[in-house]
């Protein structure tokens, strides 16, 4: 369920939590700290979140978007949770390649394969 | 503002509040000029990305100590070559060879700390003032 101000679109599938940007440019300041604060509040309610974040929809990210994911992966490992990113357009994904955060995150090609590789 | 030419160069210098419908106009109108330019897409996504860290960087980092109010100033001059963009805040400047690398071990699950590399990644030529609070950087046509 989505609630009417979320920059988010969720779905809950086998257990998994699914996850979607609405927004195309994910710069906002305060747009990053609601969907900071939303996917909290969905880590914290789960006793072992299962979180596919897909950027389908996202042509443009800051780095404060991805400080933001970096504090979800770390709630998400504080709680023995996963965490997977997902269907990551090519000049996005070489930013997560330069910052080396393609390290740091489980990243698949698409959601599916995403999703078969729950533990 | 008045229509140009495609094949014309345009020049701006917009101060600008941290307010979010005023960097986006601004974004809007730079990687608007690129494309009528004919530059690839991956030029109006660096450019971007760069403005955006950059402006991202003096309010949050420039502007700290200062009122939320105070603007920034951005000067752009985008050509069918190249795309020259300074970013001024009225902060007391910093000194970037202080930046820690983002990328070792030790840094890599900080939240913050990775703007500069994006901007130094994507921009062809990147410099500061000597007080550090003026950045200038160049894009250049492949």
């Amino acid at each position: 369920m989505t609630h009417t101000d979320s920059r988010l679109r969720v779905k809950q599938q086998d257990g998994i939590t699914k996850v979607e940007f609405i927004d195309r440019n994910i710069l906002d300041e305060a747009n990053i700290q609601s969907i900071g604060d939303e996917l909290g509040a969905m880590i914290e309610s789960a006793s072992d979140p299962k979180l596919l974040i897909s950027f389908a929809n996202v042509d443009h990210l800051s780095s404060a978007a991805l400080g933001a994911l970096i504090t979800v992966n770390n709630r998400v490992k504080g709680k023995r949770g996963q965490l997977k990113l997902a269907d990551i357009d090519p000049q996005i994904y070489e930013v997560f390649v330069i910052t080396r955060l393609n390290q740091l995150f489980d990243i698949h090609d698409t959601s599916d394969q995403a999703a078969q590789s729950f533990a | 503002m008045p229509d140009k030419p495609a094949h014309d160069a345009e020049t701006g210098s917009v101060e600008l509040t941290n307010n979010r419908e005023e960097i986006a106009a601004l974004e809007e109108r730079v990687v608007g000029r690129i494309e009528d330019l004919g530059y690839p897409k991956s030029a109006r996504f660096a450019v971007m990305l760069a403005l955006e860290e950059a402006i991202a960087n003096a309010f949050q980092h420039g502007h700290r100590d200062l009122p939320d109010d105070t603007p920034i100033q951005v000067t752009f001059r985008v050509t069918k070559d190249h795309v020259q963009i300074t970013v001024e805040d009225r902060g007391a400047g910093f000194d970037p060879r202080d930046l820690p690398d983002p990328t070792v071990e030790e840094n890599i699950s900080n939240p913050s700390g990775r703007g500069m590399m994006l901007i130094r990644a994507y921009m062809s030529e990147v410099s500061h003032n000597d007080r550090g609070n003026r950045l200038s950087m160049t894009y250049r046509k492949p």
